[in-house]
């Protein structure tokens, strides 16, 4: 599609003349501002939770805090506000609480916005055991690397007669080669062994068959990374049994959404488990991906893991390992510790004790 | 799923998601080597197989597991309504596993003798519930395995 590499041609050089401002990307010295978005529900109090625990650790982040809620611009067309557009094309870093969809009639998904937006194109969750917080398994360390623009979820439907209807999984040789070398980029520079293509394609031979010749192409630029495939139904049989085995996984969209979320639930579930998606024009937004759980905003009940996790990946991101090490050992310390948890990790504390007990094990670590 | 299994009870879904969720479930219980399947046709068809492969490195040697086999033909006697039969060669075949003693590797055990003692365990059971015709069928089928 000529077009679409002429645009991100055009974007990238704007970007370029965007970025020409004094106040730009260097993560390694000086303050970097990332946007913050805290979202509804008990997003606004485990935002102040991450926010407090990364001044207690001075991590050099100043947040830019902005509202997503989509509005209508011109032309009827919903579209995200153009102040958070503006900071998140200036930050191109984002931290994002849990978002609520307007119930309001024909209101897109602002998760969908927002990767059209931004071409987030790469769903990546790491899905790491949580020691002192038991679940039937142990030792997962793994990571989920999802397709996030095409695939299943084109949303190309029509009716052939009545009651017969037609879906189409769109793949795309640009996609999938997108996706692929992210995968082996992300292994190479988190010291990941190996990258595992999953996929369908003894069934699916002509789409998933595309997705896996991309992956393969990307494994032979990147020797130094292990690659394996493995046909979807066999790694959800093994990843039940001994997900131990398994290290980075690549996959297009709907196999990625089974297999993150099954992942997850592995290691504890949605409240502890960190996500990011990766964009074009190196945009990066990292997220909690559990709900806004209307039934305890407001009320201090809130665990602020799968956030903090989230930025925890943030940091890593941007370079910044040492502060992400310490924060992450602060939380799995207190997690471990067992005297101070929220309510869904089995104890009995406030968010606020929770957090300022985080707080003070970055502190004894400075 | 992975968090609270029992949660769940009969499942119905589409064709890939099926392909997917079995697997995950089978994955639950132990694995292909110890799960039933059964597959409902047009016209009254059913044919009930063992989704596991055709392992061709233990052929012959006597290893083989047949959990998933005698499960699936378990499973082929209900829908026939062959109740009594069923839950015969069931509890049979779940106690020799309970029991551990005679297991094959797979299960973690080494024995080539699991047959034997589910076909044993069957007799027992046959003797007490007086299915005399059942009973002498298996202890001719014994009287060939020894």
């Amino acid at each position: 599609m000529a077009g679409n590499a002429w645009r991100s041609a055009v974007s990238r050089v704007v970007g370029a003349f965007k970025n020409a401002t004094p106040q730009s990307r260097t993560f390694t010295r000086g303050m970097q501002t990332v946007t913050l978005i805290p979202g509804d529900g008990i997003g606004p109090e485990i935002s102040v939770a991450v926010m407090k625990i990364f001044e207690a650790a001075k991590a050099p982040i100043q947040w830019e805090e902005r509202n997503v809620t989509a509005i209508k611009g011109p032309g009827g067309k919903w579209m995200i506000p153009p102040d958070a557009k503006e900071s998140m094309d200036k930050n191109k870093i984002g931290l994002k609480g849990p978002l609520k969809t307007p119930i309001a009639a024909g209101h897109p998904s602002m998760n969908l916005l927002l990767r059209k937006t931004f071409d987030l194109y790469a769903n990546v969750r790491p899905c790491v055991s949580i020691e002192g917080y038991k679940t039937p398994y142990t030792d997962v360390n793994l990571v989920t690397i999802r397709e996030n623009t095409e695939g299943e979820y084109s949303g190309i439907e029509h009716v052939i007669v009545d009651g017969v209807v037609q879906s189409i999984k769109l793949i795309t040789e640009q996609a999938s080669q997108r996706i692929a070398e992210y995968a082996f980029e992300y292994a190479r520079n988190n010291q990941r062994a190996s990258v595992t293509a999953v996929h369908k394609a003894n069934i699916m031979r002509m789409s998933d068959g595309l997705f896996l010749r991309k992956c393969r192409e990307a494994a032979e630029k990147h020797r130094d990374v292990k690659f394996t495939e493995m046909y979807l139904d066999t790694v959800c049989l093994n990843m039940v049994q001994d997900p131990t085995q398994f290290d980075v996984l690549v996959m297009p969209n709907l196999y990625g959404d089974i297999l993150s979320d099954l992942c997850a639930g592995l290691i504890g579930g949605l409240g502890v488990t960190p996500s990011g998606n990766i964009g074009a024009n190196g945009v990066a937004i990292f997220e909690s991906v559990h709900g806004t759980a209307p039934d305890i905003a407001g009320k201090d009940m809130a665990n602020p893991t799968a956030l903090l996790l989230s930025a925890v990946m943030m940091l890593r991101h941007m370079g910044l390992h040492g502060h992400a090490k310490k924060i992450e050992a602060a939380c799995f310390d207190t997690i471990r510790d067992e005297k101070v948890r929220t309510k869904d990790l089995g104890g009995n504390s406030k968010c606020s004790e929770f957090t300022d007990a985080i707080c003070q094990r970055v502190r004894d670590m400075n | 799923m992975v968090q609270v299994p029992t949660q769940f009870d009969v499942l119905v879904m589409p064709n890939l998601y099926g392909d997917i969720l079995s697997d995950l479930c089978a994955g639950l219980v132990g694995g292909l080597g110890v799960t039933p399947s059964g597959k409902i046709g047009a016209n009254g068809a059913a044919i009930f197989e063992s989704v596991h492969g055709t392992a061709p490195d233990i052929v012959g040697l006597d290893l083989a597991n047949q959990t998933a086999m005698l499960l699936s033909t378990i499973m082929m006697l209900r829908h026939i309504s062959l109740h009594d039969y069923r839950n015969k060669i069931r509890t049979a075949c779940l106690d020799t596993i309970r029991d551990k003693k005679v297991l094959t590797e797979d299960l973690r055990g080494k024995s080539k003798l699991y047959l034997l003692s589910c076909a044993k365990n069957a007799v027992l059971m046959s003797r007490y519930c007086s299915y005399s015709s059942f009973s002498t069928d298996l202890r001719s089928y014994l009287a060939m395995l020894a």
